[in-house]
């Protein structure tokens, strides 16, 4: 009943946003609707950490990891509602016929995104993921600028063509149980049925769907659309794209992990770890060379899809619980970090690092932000993925994988370096332009925003420093859904 | 293989198949923007016809659903959904714009055609299923001529039939492969495709507006400097 209430909640939210009235009326049903959401979540994250929880007539069920991707899914699919209510207002370029649309499909987007870890049949799971990509390419392209159309126009083509890749190496799956005999078309069935799975079947149908769906994830070289659209969109859904659509895809290609280490003579690891170390070496050289602060955010989101795809592969508990908690820090730090940029776009009026010059001064609260989702992207203590990277390479050095920790540790240290020297250069230095009417942009910090960022910056502060008990219970689960 | 049983329908759909493959070659070399329209309906109706010949073959309901969707989506659906989002002036266009030209197009599409053959071979060498000899290296080689043509396209709408031509390769290889997929998968794909349809048209159509061109190829403002 709850997993269908997730996923029915935002179905109405979305029918309700369409009705005329008044420009504040969608903004408030949506951030209602997503805090029940978030609500349901949780409680059922709180059971799933102990058994999977299972839905209506085995249509809908949730399990440790399952239930991890839905609570990141609605908390920032709760913040960015509310962050929506007054960055989406502001300017006032919009007509009340484009705010309704947003709306509409801002639900329908989150509805896609909530159902891939909870839809038990692995062919319907397939149907979300490419949803997400179809009910987001008008929020892509929301501005309507030459730029975000093509960026919607990218995003659209590469990442419908590598769904369907995927959706052949589903199909190549579903043969495969199918010659193992009748176990149900679920994440579970396919673990049970791995070992009778004829390997000639199940190698290329992993290899399809980790090139297809590694395209939606954003893994190097199927990335190019990525930087294009998680810059282009507005703040609000770069949070949603960045932050947690790209972990829903993952979660996709980590729960392949456990099937095909079941079958005789298969090992996924060397492809994850190539994969992951490919993408976090190639978005470390474009975070040195790159010129745009929300193309930053994008390309430290491929970083992280890496760091947390090479965590799984080099296998074993710790590893796992890393790469958990790695997607939970990524989530909570690189939504702020949209936040910040958003209110920064606004307030500036341009993307480009190079010409912010002493922001601390222009717009301190952007500013702060940015100081604080930088620290927390970059990976600084006190923050999670401070925690979870330590975790990684230290489960790595445990187990003896000398080269890929070390090239790991390589890339994430001069990533770091890359994201605090942008940050460093943004926030403080002087002005460009000093003059005394350039304080006024600070005015315009819509109160949303500022309630988004306070309450986004509980979790992002409080998982660094303390676990909740909870918490750990649902990530130990989560690493151990993973497979060993 | 269910060869000797249904020596004729085996024939039929290999015919049905190498047609389905010349298809996927004329989406690559076509000059007209209706053209590969037209070409996209006629493989789809191949695509159908396959399914309906293994639906008789196997005895299987699912893949006579499979067809009918097929036809009513394909066929009749996304045309007109075509021509309702996209203005009727990007149909006039006569020489589409371009990467490669025609004959090294058609060149590079035999080697992909190759690959696909030896992609496919282990698979069919591990597992003995009745049709999957001829429909699986054909869907393989369709979705690497799809997504060829979605590389060398300057255009909106050929693009968009590029990757469309992909998702018709995935199931001319998927009618023989599952031939008793659930039946709540495809209906759930038959309301994907004309969803990816309505999209990417409506996408054609506002960036139609905003350019005046919805030559996609030459859309390059963001990029690494």
């Amino acid at each position: 009943m709850q997993l269908a209430a997730i996923l029915i909640i935002p179905a109405i939210a979305s029918c309700f946003s369409l009705l005329p009235l008044g420009r504040r009326f969608a903004a408030q049903i949506t951030v209602i609707a997503s805090a029940i959401v978030l609500a349901l979540a949780i409680s059922v994250a709180s059971t799933a950490a102990h058994a999977p929880f299972s839905g209506a007539e085995d249509l809908l069920t949730c399990d440790a990891l399952g239930a991890l991707v839905l609570v990141l899914v609605a908390l920032v699919g709760f913040t960015a509602a509310l962050y929506s209510w007054g960055y989406i207002a502001t300017g006032g370029r919009h007509s009340l016929q484009d705010l309704q649309r947003y709306y509409s499909l801002y639900n329908l987007f989150l509805l896609s995104m909530l159902a891939v870890p909870l839809l038990a049949n692995v062919a319907l799971m397939w149907i979300a993921v490419e949803l997400t990509t179809l009910l987001s390419a008008f929020l892509v392209g929301y501005e309507d600028t030459p730029e975000a159309l093509e960026a919607a126009w990218k995003y659209v083509v590469l990442t419908t063509l590598g769904a369907v890749l995927a959706l052949l190496g589903f199909l190549i799956l579903y043969w495969g149980s199918r010659t193992a005999g009748l176990a149900p078309f679920t994440w579970v069935g396919l673990v049970d049925a791995a070992p009778h799975m004829p390997p000639a079947l199940l190698w290329p149908a992993f290899l399809l769907i980790l090139v297809g769906f590694g395209t939606k994830v954003g893994l190097v070289p199927m990335h190019t659309w990525l930087p294009d659209a998680h810059s282009q969109a507005p703040a609000s859904i770069c949070a949603l794209l960045s932050g947690v659509e790209t972990t829903t895809v993952l979660y996709v290609v980590l729960r392949l992990f456990p099937v095909v280490s079941g079958a005789p003579g298969l090992d996924a690891r060397p492809w994850f770890i190539g994969f992951g170390l490919l993408s976090v070496g190639v978005a470390t050289l474009l975070l040195i060379y790159v010129r745009d602060f929300k193309r930053m955010f994008a390309f430290s989101t491929v970083e992280h899809m890496g760091i947390i795809l090479v965590a799984a592969g080099l296998g074993g508990a710790e590893a796992h619980l890393g790469a958990a908690y790695q997607m939970t820090g990524h989530a909570l730090a690189k939504s702020f970090c949209f936040f910040a940029a958003g209110l920064m776009a606004t307030a500036l009026g341009t993307q480009e690092i190079g010409s912010v010059r002493g922001l601390i001064r222009s717009s301190p609260i952007a500013a702060l932000a940015l100081v604080v989702g930088g620290f927390a992207i970059a990976g600084a203590p006190p923050f999670a993925i401070f925690v979870s990277e330590l975790v990684i390479v230290k489960a790595g050095l445990t187990s003896g994988q000398f080269g890929v920790i070390g090239l790991l540790t390589l890339f994430v240290v001069v990533a770091f370096c890359a994201v605090m020297y942008h940050v460093n250069s943004m926030v403080f230095g002087t002005p460009a332009t000093d003059k005394p009417g350039s304080k006024v942009t600070m005015a315009v910090v819509p109160t949303s925003c500022k309630a988004t960022l306070a309450l986004a910056a509980v979790p992002l502060l409080a998982v660094g420093l303390y676990v909740p008990q909870p918490l750990q219970e649902l990530l130990r689960a989560a690493a151990a859904a993973m497979g060993g | 293989m269910t060869g000797p049983e249904f020596p004729v329908v085996a024939a039929l759909d290999a015919l049905t198949g190498a047609l389905f493959l010349l298809t996927a070659l004329g989406v690559v070399a076509t000059r007209q923007v209706l053209a590969s329209l037209q070409l996209f309906v006629l493989q789809s109706l191949l695509l159908s016809t396959s399914a309906f010949l293994l639906g008789i073959a196997t005895r299987s309901i699912h893949l006579f659903a499979v067809a009918g969707i097929t036809i009513a989506t394909k066929t009749l659906l996304i045309p007109w959904l075509l021509r309702y989002t996209v203005s009727d002036e990007v149909y006039r266009t006569r020489e589409i714009g371009r990467v490669l030209n025609i004959p090294i197009s058609l060149l590079l599409s035999a080697v992909l055609v190759v690959i696909a053959y030896a992609i496919a071979n282990p698979i069919m060498n591990a597992v003995e299923v009745p049709f999957a000899r001829i429909n699986l290296p054909l869907g393989m080689a369709a979705i690497f001529l799809g997504a060829f043509t979605v590389a060398v396209r300057r255009e909106a709408v050929p693009q968009l039939l590029g990757l469309l031509a992909v998702e018709n390769g995935v199931f001319f290889a998927g009618v023989a492969i599952v031939p008793n997929l659930p039946v709540i998968a495809e209906l759930a794909a038959a309301v994907d495709v004309p969803v990816i349809t309505l999209v990417v048209g409506l996408l054609t159509r506002q960036i139609h507006q905003r350019l005046g061109t919805t030559s996609v190829g030459h859309l390059s403002a963001l990029r690494e400097h």
